[in-house]
């Protein structure tokens, strides 16, 4: 019995399935917890108001946009250096989720700048980092999309998002560098003024629950993936749901 | 029987939903030629490449000289000539100039007044400082046939894999490609060659049917 | 004289694959002057179109120079780009590269030298000219050429690796601006950027030092994953 046994198709969908209820069920109560504590339980901010809540969205959206993409490129590495098929199905899965908070984590952020700043878009260095990392998420699944054999666009896939992902930290220094430059807007969202412990704690715990509900909806897609490919493969069609 | 130069080991690929061959295992020996031979799509093309390193096998190895070789390594470059259906000349080189290219890519050391005299032997010498442009499809072949000419034997790539080389060769083409592979298996030389057609080698032939999995 | 394959393994002078593609492509490239001549022009138009746009009150110009040299020599090289590899997968010519005893890194950075010189090097060539028309004067054109020199390499190299990944992909070309301008974002950055601190009186090294660190990244890495992506596009 060993770990790597979960790499092979076969014996990680099942697996996938049996996990996958115990994540989405946790992502639901730390949701529910999480935005219990933010919304009615962390006090008013005396500069921003109400207004400032909306963190608990756009903070740990934008975390899992970043870390996503960085998970992408630890299962690129293991999908080029050890060919494993798994790898490529999970960034494949990750990918449009990742995309998502990426997306969600810009659109709080102008919902935001727009009573704080009096303008929906500034183009300061958070943001438009954001900005370009969702570019390369739209790049890769472009890719992936595009490529009809399933082989050559794990490997294309793996191989653009490693390289995204080496330039990632060079775009954000050059951005900010950019931005300095610039004297960009001064307040941004996350620093500031000190959090009180409920609002970081809710904040934390928003972030737990995008973490589960990350990993929950990207399992359910690989097994998606799983079947479409494997759809010929013996042991699929012994399989319950595939059989009825 | 010769210690092999070029093994196929439980090779097996898939493209797409469809198994093209698997578990397919054959051996050829130096002076050897293997045929494959089967319809259109059941995988002649895509072995080729695989054995040339190309394409990736799932499943099984490629052995050269007794060794297993990964895909695209130096030792497997250094003994793969592939020939495939397109013929890697560029029409704004003359026939000569596309000949002296490929032969530098192959690390191939033959001398111009070399070069010069496999062009005559494949009857392009006239033509040598046309562009290939203006060359027919046969012409264009037959620059193929100078690069083999030159690389016979086991000096320079001693693995041929030839795609159909027969393709757009007129009758005088192709008895011409015979002598330089029979030429190339005598001096100790490897070949695998797919083709629909008769080929009418004086040297060690096998032949290889492929079949539709199904 | 040629490299000679002294067993059937090693190859004395594996360096000699830079400098075959390179000089390959340069011969092609001189065989199709049109070509050439279609992307400098492009350049200049465009580039020309912005005064068009904008008016042309010369401050503002001033303002806005760099960023539109580099924008559209951004969009110059990569609408290049398919040159790289496009014919040479089309013609076979790509897998004959794969199989050549020389290592194919080498072979790519051959070709990415080829490609530089023959789209980055002019177009920094002209840059100064165009940088005239939006009233630079001469020290910042220098920057602006420098910057080019330094930055336009880095372009060439992070697009071949696109190049290569979209090789017979369909809608390849736009495919391939996806992939590759987000690359390019921070060579925009400190290459505007260079002129800019020019303009504003301050030095413009740090900027050019940035885009030469990247030069200098780039040419130990990008071979290797151009190579590795002209594999994959053969399988």
């Amino acid at each position: 019995m060993s770990l790597f046994k979960y790499s092979a198709p076969s014996s990680f969908y099942p697996l996938a399935g049996r996990l996958v209820p115990w994540f989405g069920t946790l992502a639901f109560l730390l949701a529910v917890g999480g935005l219990y504590l933010g919304l009615f339980v962390a006090p008013e901010d005396y500069q921003q108001g109400e207004v400032y809540r909306i963190i608990f969205i756009h903070v740990p959206s934008a975390w899992m946009g970043m870390f996503i993409y960085l998970v992408m490129a630890m299962y690129a590495l293991l999908a080029l250096v050890y060919q494993t098929r798994l790898s490529a199905m999970m960034m494949e899965a990750l990918a449009p989720t990742g995309m998502m908070f990426t997306a969600l984590a810009l659109w709080t952020g102008a919902l935001w700048g727009k009573p704080t700043w009096g303008t929906y878009w500034v183009w300061d260095a958070r943001m438009t980092s954001t900005l370009i990392l969702l570019f390369l998420y739209v790049g890769y699944m472009a890719l992936v999309n595009a490529i009809d054999d399933k082989k050559r666009a794990d490997k294309a896939g793996a191989l653009l998002v490693l390289v995204g992902s080496i330039n990632v930290p060079i775009i954000y220094f050059s951005v900010k560098w950019w931005n300095t430059l610039h004297q960009g807007a001064s307040v941004s969202l996350t620093q500031g003024n000190k959090m009180a412990a409920t609002m970081l704690a809710g904040m934390l715990i928003m972030a737990l629950a995008c973490w589960m509900y990350s990993i929950a909806v990207a399992l359910c897609r690989v097994r998606a993936i799983i079947l479409e490919r494997e759809l010929h493969a013996a042991w699929v069609k012994d399989i319950r749901e595939v059989r009825t | 029987m010769s210690a092999a130069i070029l093994e196929g080991r439980d090779l097996g690929l898939a493209r797409g939903v469809k198994q093209l061959f698997s578990g397919l295992s054959f051996a050829v020996g130096s002076g050897h030629a293997l045929v494959l031979r089967g319809p259109n799509g059941v995988g002649k093309t895509s072995l080729l490449r695989v054995l040339a390193g190309l394409t990736e096998a799932d499943a099984g190895e490629v052995w050269v000289r007794a060794k297993p070789t990964q895909r695209l390594s130096a030792a497997s470059r250094s003994a793969m000539l592939y020939i495939g259906h397109a013929n890697a000349l560029k029409d704004d080189f003359t026939a000569a100039e596309n000949l002296t290219d490929q032969l530098a890519l192959d690390a191939n050391p033959a001398s111009a007044g070399q070069q010069l005299e496999a062009l005559k032997v494949v009857g392009l010498f006239e033509r040598r400082d046309v562009l290939t442009r203006r060359l027919s499809q046969g012409q264009k072949r037959r620059i193929g046939l100078a690069r083999l000419h030159l690389s016979r034997g086991a000096a320079h790539k001693r693995v041929w894999l030839l795609d159909e080389p027969t393709n757009a060769l007129d009758g005088d083409g192709s008895a011409l490609f015979l002598q330089i592979v029979d030429a190339h298996l005598a001096e100790g030389g490897v070949a695998v060659i797919a083709t629909h057609l008769p080929m009418a080698l004086s040297g060690k032939v096998d032949e290889m049917h492929m079949r539709e999995i199904v | 004289m040629s490299a000679v394959l002294a067993s059937e393994q090693e190859l004395s002078t594996p360096e000699r694959g830079v400098w075959l593609t390179l000089t390959r492509d340069i011969k092609l490239a001189m065989r199709s002057k049109g070509e050439l001549a279609q992307a400098l022009a492009f350049f200049i138009i465009v580039v020309s179109l912005f005064p068009l746009a904008i008016g042309p009150e010369s401050a503002v110009l001033k303002r806005i120079a760099a960023g539109v040299v580099w924008v559209c020599a951004l969009l110059a090289v990569m609408l290049t780009l398919p040159r790289l590899f496009q014919s040479d997968y089309v013609d076979g010519t790509l897998e004959q590269l794969a199989l050549s005893p020389y290592p194919l890194p080498l072979l790519c950075a051959g070709k990415m030298l080829a490609h530089w010189l023959s789209t980055g090097l002019p177009l920094a060539m002209v840059a100064p000219v165009l940088g005239l028309q939006f009233g630079l004067d001469a020290s910042e054109l220098l920057v602006m050429v420098a910057g080019l020199l330094i930055g336009t390499p880095v372009l060439t190299m992070l697009g071949a690796i696109g190049a290569a990944l979209v090789l017979g992909v369909r809608g390849g070309s736009i495919l391939m601006a996806l992939l590759v301008l987000p690359l390019y974002i921070p060579v925009l950055i400190f290459g505007a950027g260079a002129v800019e601190a020019s303009l504003a009186g301050i030095d413009a090294t740090a900027n050019l030092s940035l885009l030469a660190a990247m030069l200098l990244f780039g040419l130990v890495t990008t071979p290797f994953a151009a190579a590795a992506a002209v594999k994959i596009s053969l399988d």
